[in-house]
């Protein structure tokens, strides 16, 4: 089975994260970037896929320059080669115009089987899947906790408020995960060693046959308008239990007439 | 005044979502409501009432096997092909899995921006989204279509106005491409009484310090003592005391409630990304040192086993 793992590089999660005070983008300058956590998952989903039924894994990221680190990561984990949509021009890209060049590449790769995570942790938008199914006319299986495959066919299970739901589809398909799915894989120095001599092909806007201006701040469908800081909450009162600590909690609900 | 369109979260058990009613109430401010049903058929019966009640002037109902039976991509056609003929000034979601979804598709097949997560939405189309766990406010709009927005739930107080919604079904015409992802089986899940974790008032969560599955009792009772729901940290969920889909955090839920109680949750910052938001905080933690006390309003440094079942206890005298 011919896999593609979408890849996102994201801001550090763990430290503080900005946007930009020139043109409110991402502040990748003064962040700690690393691969999107959930994108962890899809990898390590991909390479049990590949363990279990043969075929192929391609790690797929659009990004700056300074997303190689990234792709170099993940590849240490264990897929078989990369490919980096980077181009100038889709700096400023909005999820509209990123659905669109990530398909644009997934129609060079010829997938039976595109996973991602089910979200970043950057922007939490969670809409990637079902742009890319919707514009390459597949099925999107997504927020899966478990994904079975039976020759063509997959079948997850996702979680929903009120339970869960079993959805199948025949590949080719895009399927996202959440991080109940399985546990990663941590790379090991062999994989580190390997990763560096593992192709990572380049694919500019051009190669794409997408137009500057249909991507970045000009083809953009929405834009920020501004930013500021939340004031960042400052603890009240911090009483220590000595016996009354919990009507004490309850007189200030009862103040706060919650109870 | 244009239509707004709002598109109905609503479950099996409890009926409309409170989302949708917030929905209802920012689409009053911004033009006349109407509301879609997607849904199985007589799905848009059991809800017109409450809708009514909210304000929804209209309603459009899509009823069909092929609506139910299939993930979101038939609901997005529907929803494509209405928003094309009556061209409302603004079509409003609510920012779950499935809104989410059902609103890619609509601005991938519409060419329209799209913005999720959005705590509030001016007449002019400028939104708020809040950002980076909490930490950044952004204002935004999109520039290309009409606003597409999916609403973050309790964001908006919803306000009862009474309307008298006429029904207009709608014809389900959807192409095959729609029915590629299958939904073979719906498994319901036991959680009782309790309000969904993401529209719930009152949020009370416990941690790795409640120290096992079992424990969790003391969570729930505290949570059903003040009508709440019941969350978990990552760390909770992944020593199998509590199930995934009542985790808060970066990975999880966010929540926002009015009242959010952390029961032996250190406040690490994949938890505080899904909680600080919340109006109120309060903590109860052995450790006087644990973070979640520079966002509490209230806490108690002391052994929860002690201080929860005592709190219980004061609650029900105050009964």
């Amino acid at each position: 089975m011919n896999i593609v793992v979408l890849v996102k590089q994201v801001p550090d999660s763990g430290a503080d994260r900005n946007l930009r005070t020139d043109d409110n983008t991402v502040d990748r300058g003064s962040a700690n970037n690393v691969i999107n956590e959930m994108d962890e998952y899809a990898i390590e989903e991909a390479l049990k896929i590949k363990e279990a039924h043969g075929g192929e894994v391609t790690v797929l990221t659009m990004g700056p320059d300074r997303a190689t680190e990234s792709i170099r990561k993940a590849l240490s984990m264990g897929p078989d080669k990369a490919v980096h949509v980077v181009d100038d021009a889709l700096h400023g890209s909005c999820a509209v115009a990123t659905s669109k060049v990530l398909a644009a590449a997934l129609g060079t790769l010829n997938a039976d089987l595109v996973i991602c995570g089910a979200e970043s942790t950057d922007g939490r938008v969670q809409v990637m899947p079902h742009m890319i199914a919707e514009r390459l006319g597949v099925a999107a299986l997504t927020g899966a906790r478990k994904l079975t495959v039976d020759g063509g066919t997959l079948t997850v299970e996702r979680q929903t408020e009120e339970g869960y739901e079993v959805v199948t589809a025949s590949t080719p398909a895009v399927v996202s995960v959440w991080d109940t799915i399985n546990e990663p894989r941590y790379p090991s120095f062999k994989g580190i060693m390997a990763a560096k001599k593992k192709p990572v092909q380049t694919l500019s806007l051009g190669d794409l046959g997408v137009a500057p201006a249909e991507v970045g701040f000009d083809g953009a469908t929405s834009a920020v308008l501004e930013h500021s800081k939340r004031p960042p909450r400052s603890g009240g009162a911090k009483i220590t239990d000595e016996g009354e600590g919990g009507v004490k909690l309850v007189e200030f609900l009862a103040t706060e007439k919650f109870v | 005044m244009s239509e707004v369109l709002v598109v109905v979260e609503a479950t099996r058990e409890f009926g409309v979502k409170k989302v949708t009613l917030e929905m209802l109430t920012l689409a009053r401010e911004l033009g006349t409501p109407s509301a879609v049903v997607l849904g199985g058929a007589g799905a848009a019966e059991a809800l017109s009432a409450k809708l009514g009640e909210y304000g929804a002037e209209k309603i459009y109902a899509a009823e069909s096997e092929e609506i139910d039976g299939y993930l979101v991509a038939p609901k997005a056609t529907v929803l494509a092909e209405l928003v094309k003929r009556v061209e409302p000034a603004a079509v409003l979601l609510a920012s779950s899995q499935e809104g989410k979804e059902i609103a890619a598709r609509l601005a991938v097949k519409l060419d329209n921006g799209i913005l999720t997560d959005v705590v509030a939405l001016d007449a002019d189309g400028t939104a708020t989204q809040v950002a980076f766990a909490g930490s950044t406010i952004v204002k935004s709009k999109v520039t290309r279509g009409l606003p597409l927005v999916t609403l973050r739930p309790n964001s908006v107080n919803p306000v009862p106005a009474a309307a008298t919604p006429a029904v207009e079904q709608l014809t389900v015409t959807v192409t095959d491409t729609d029915k590629l992802a299958k939904v073979v089986d719906r498994v319901a899940e036991q959680k009782g009484s309790r309000p969904e974790l993401t529209e719930a008032s009152v949020v009370v969560s416990g941690g790795r310090g409640v120290g096992n599955a079992d424990n969790f009792k003391l969570v729930e009772e505290l949570a059903d003592l003040l009508g709440g729901a019941v969350g978990a940290s990552r760390a909770a969920v992944d020593s199998g005391f509590y199930p995934h889909q009542f985790q808060v955090g970066q990975t999880g839920k966010t929540v926002s409630p009015q009242l959010y109680i952390a029961l032996g949750i250190s406040g690490a910052i994949q938890h505080r990304a899904g909680m600080q938001t919340s109006k109120t905080i309060v903590a109860v933690n052995k450790d006087a040192e644990a973070p979640i006390f520079e966002l509490a309003d209230f806490g108690v440094v002391g052994d929860l086993f002690k201080v929860v079942p005592q709190a219980a206890e004061e609650i029900r005298k105050r009964k």
